[in-house]
């Protein structure tokens, strides 16, 4: 293939690199009002007295906002296709504030100088109430964080707003308890994965102005257009035909920028006082006053036989969702869906969780989306059973994984359609070494190294909820234009949806103009998340470009006088398979568009898909453990991937670097911690430390590919699943080193010391 | 208060404030190729040259910069879009966002070091921070354009 396979250079690439003015504050207009916002000091406070006047009287002060200035309906900032399944359950400002952080004023001035004098000035007076700080006191607390009577759902998710339960979760197929029962071996762990930041590199940022028919235009870094759209129409009551949402260039998402930021905010602005409005996240805000990823604790407990052949799994999950229900009951529901597929000879599979509200910021959608939770806890406790049954842990995966045409308990009768998972452990061994290396060595007095791993699996696209659709049309000049709604964030989907295309209609990707991320002009699609991009949106992009073929040849056809059948395609022109006629594009668009044909070729489709085929890795770590202190260095790091076919192998691979990146410091570097009453003590990159280019060690990435029928040219998805494997796999790595076994991420140098103390 | 400063070869005075830091006044007369993502100097994003040497500049006052000579990335296209040719054929800008603040350090790193080993890299790059690539791409492309094994 000429496009698709190849390592085809991102077509924003040399732009973005070269500092170009292409992202959300570079196209702000300069005389936009600078919007800031006054945060509660209390993580649970009711707002008894606020006194804006000194505020207000500040010259260049354009206007202050409060909760008595917003509309009363309650909404979420969760990015998904409607019905939605997060609680509507905060308003643009409240009158209660539920962490520190929360929103109390919006602040809209001439410059970011007179904003924060403004913000100064404003006096709040608080009742101050006991917060909910820790989740697993959260059920049952006297304090409820959500007692309103107008917090609404738009179907049933397991909500007790009395008990501070956002939602619940119940999964069970056959009887677990009976099957324990019979298993030859039986072990439980609890775990604790944290919170972790998702730090992209361009904080969160939106710029909103009037247009000329008086619409809201939104520019927003985003990775969810469509949802913002309907969010804010839904928040700032307004009908959704007067919103506009355009996404430019976007520093960076990991699924952070699929839960709204500040539009609402800039939006309400621009509406108050019709004037153009800018909001920029300090990085303070953005680890404060966004969202991060689910804390959760997870009690597994696996099952099985005398032959290694896991019999049963239960999975208790409680998951702390913060103040608001963002993505609360589909993070939770997807630690199970992405894990339990992985083993299918089990007789007896339940899960059952909990996601609670507490006073802390809310969590929300994080790359891996409760995989990566759920993923810490199951692999551990694989191979803790591999460790009980006196298995090789890669053995012991081998055994249970499940296979091509195969289905699995919870899968209501769905049958695995590609998978090369046991050629990736294979792989993934060799590369490692593991066979000479597990599972330790003494490297010095004072040093040992050793090897663990894990594997997982993710999604690709929602199954019967994500849809796309694209359209291509053959503009006047022979070129082509992309109208997708798909969002690149620097993952590089606008050049690999324009590489599918380019493959079907057999075209230069120079002549394929992509133009993607505009409510107003693009296609429905949701947006980049849920490992939705390539194989959903680029379903559809080869459905329309297919489409748009057949109409060139007919209509080619038509133009040379033969039947549709007598014409073949090359991407230049269509011939008669005689070869005695021929029309370039180029002449059939100004016949069909400019001359009388008058019909513009144009090809369209939705893409929507009953099934969500997991793309599969086999992750392997070498660490090097310090007796004396317990400091880990990762060494090596190996992870093999099935993503079915490479749409863009160089894409491809820097996506598992940045996600097994991320995975490594959550593994043994970052987490989002609170104190005492509730104030985040990681809002700066001095207290949180993502890894740095000395912390990864060494990354490498190989592909086991496979081919999924229902994928675009067999691909499914790569985007999260690479962010799996690296807690588990690290951690198996320091116990087979020195005998800790630490459920509580990250595994700092501490918690290893302290635990060589115990043994 | 007014300073007078080389900007990438061209002479300008500028009207800055005395609290205001260089990154912004950089910003304000359109070198939109820096940026800021940390508010406490350690992500590197910033980063441009003073008098031919790599800093931050949203820890610099902009009254700092009289009298000096500053480049940004605009100051070399050349240079620099020979080292982003090879960035990019790696994938390894990825969201972009820190990518000009960080060839303004590999080319100053390739100005100072004369045949840097692997950890040498490394190290003189350890404070320019990427959330997106994981480094390995950065580290090849690098490796590419020094013509190190």
């Amino acid at each position: 293939m000429e496009n698709v396979g190849q390592s085809i250079r991102k077509i924003d690439g040399m732009a973005i690199a070269m500092g170009k003015p292409v992202y959300t504050e570079d196209l702000a207009m300069p005389n936009a009002l600078v919007v800031k916002i006054l945060r509660s000091p209390h993580a649970f406070a009711k707002i008894t007295s606020i006194d804006i006047s000194k505020a207000e009287s500040l010259e260049g002060v354009q206007c202050v906002l409060t909760f008595k200035d917003v509309p009363n309906a309650r909404f979420t900032l969760a990015g998904q296709s409607y019905p939605e399944p997060s609680p509507y359950d905060r308003l643009i400002l409240d009158q209660i504030v539920r962490y520190i952080g929360d929103e109390v004023a919006i602040i809209a001035a001439v410059d970011e100088k007179t904003a924060l004098l403004a913000m100064k000035r404003i006096k709040v007076e608080y009742e101050v109430m006991e917060p909910v700080l820790d989740f697993e006191q959260a059920i049952g607390h006297p304090s409820v964080v959500h007692p309103e009577e107008d917090l609404s759902c738009n179907f049933e998710i397991g909500l007790q707003k009395e008990n501070n339960i956002t939602s619940s979760s119940h999964e069970e197929v056959g009887d677990v308890d009976e099957e324990f029962k019979r298993c030859a071996v039986v072990v439980e762990d609890v775990y604790y994965p944290q919170a972790q930041a998702h730090t992209m590199m361009e904080t969160y940022r939106a710029f909103t102005y009037l247009d000329h028919a008086g619409r809201l235009i939104v520019v927003s870094s985003t990775q969810v257009p469509f949802h913002i759209k309907r969010q804010l129409a839904r928040a700032l009551q307004i009908p959704a035909s007067k919103i506009r949402v355009i996404k430019p260039r976007i520093g960076g998402g990991f699924g952070g920028k699929q839960t709204g930021a500040g539009d609402v905010f800039a939006g309400l602005v621009t509406l108050k006082t019709g004037k153009p409005a800018m909001i920029i996240y300090d990085r303070k805000e953005t680890f404060s006053a966004t969202t991060s990823r689910h804390a959760m604790r997870l009690k597994v407990k696996l099952g099985a036989d005398q032959e290694g052949f896991i019999r049963a799994i239960d999975m208790q999950v409680l998951s702390d969702t913060g103040a608001y229900g963002e993505h609360a009951p589909t993070v939770l529901s997807c630690v199970g869906h992405y894990t339990l597929p992985l083993y299918n000879k089990t007789r007896a599979v339940r899960f059952d969780g909990k996601a609670v509200y507490t006073n802390k910021m809310p969590a929300g959608a994080f790359r891996g989306y409760g995989a990566t939770q759920g993923t810490f806890a199951l692999e551990s406790t694989v191979n803790r059973l591999a460790e009980q049954l006196k298995m090789d842990p890669t053995e012991i995966r081998l055994k249970n994984i499940s296979k091509v045409g195969e289905t699995f308990l919870t899968g209501q009768g769905v049958m695995l359609g590609s998978s090369t998972l046991d050629r990736c452990i294979a792989k993934g061994k060799e590369l490692i070494g593991w066979e000479e290396k597990f599972p330790r060595r003494v490297v010095s007095y004072n040093k040992v190294r050793a090897v663990g791993m894990a594997i997982t699996m993710q999604g690709s696209g929602i199954a019967n909820i994500g849809t796309a659709s694209a359209e291509i049309r053959l503009n006047d000049d022979g070129n082509f234009t992309l109208l997708t709604g798909a969002t690149d964030m620097g993952t590089g989907c606008d050049t690999i949806l324009s590489q599918m295309a380019a493959e079907i209609l057999e075209v230069p990707m120079e002549k394929i103009i992509v133009h993607a991320g505009d409510t107003d002009t693009s296609p429905y699609d949701p947006g980049s998340y849920a490992s939705s991009t390539t194989y959903v949106a680029g379903g559809a992009v080869v459905k329309a470009a297919e489409e748009l073929k057949m109409k060139i040849l007919a209509q080619s056809a038509a133009i040379l006088g033969v039947g549709p059948q007598d014409v073949e395609f090359d991407g230049l022109a269509v011939r008669t398979l005689s070869g005695d006629q021929e029309i370039s594009f180029a002449k059939l668009a100004e016949l069909t568009i400019l001359g009388t044909g008058k019909l513009q070729l144009v090809g369209y489709a939705t893409q929507g898909c009953e099934v969500s085929p997991p793309p599969y890795i086999a992750g392997f770590a070498e660490v090097e453990v310090d007796q004396e202190t317990g400091k880990v260095d990762l060494i090596d790091y190996v992870a093999v991937i099935d993503c079915g076919t490479v749409i863009n192998p160089n894409l491809a691979r820097i996506q598992a670097e940045g996600g097994i990146a991320q995975g490594i410091g959550m593994a043994l570097y970052e987490q989002v911690r609170y104190d005492e009453i509730g104030k985040m003590a990681t809002n700066s990159f001095m207290q949180y430390k993502i890894p740095s280019r000395k912390d990864v060690g060494k990354v490498r990435i190989a592909f086991e590919e496979s081919y999924e029928p229902t994928g675009p040219f067999g691909a499914k998805s790569i985007g999260e699943v690479v962010a799996n494997t690296p807690p588990p796999a690290i951690s198996h790595a320091i116990y087979n080193a020195v005998g800790v076994r630490e459920n509580h991420l990250p595994i700092t140098p501490e918690k290893v010391f302290l635990g060589m103390q115990k043994l | 208060m007014q300073i007078e400063l080389t900007i990438n070869d061209k002479v300008v005075k500028w009207e800055v404030a005395n609290d205001e830091f260089l990154a912004d006044t950089l910003r304000s007369h359109g070198f939109l190729s820096v940026k800021k993502a940390c508010d406490t100097s350690c992500c590197g994003l910033c980063t441009v040259w003073m008098d031919g040497k790599s800093m931050l500049s949203c820890s610099v006052l902009s009254l700092r910069a009289h009298g000096k000579k500053i480049t940004t990335i605009e100051g070399f296209p050349k240079e620099a879009e020979e080292f982003a040719q090879i960035l990019s054929a790696e994938g390894a800008e990825q969201c972009g966002f820190c990518s000009p603040g960080f060839i303004m350090s590999v080319l100053a790193m390739k100005n100072e070091l004369v045949n840097p080993t692997e950890e040498e890299i490394i190290h003189y790059l350890t404070g320019n921070l990427c959330r997106c690539t994981g480094y390995m791409g950065q580290l090849r492309a690098i490796k590419i354009y020094l013509g190190v094994a």
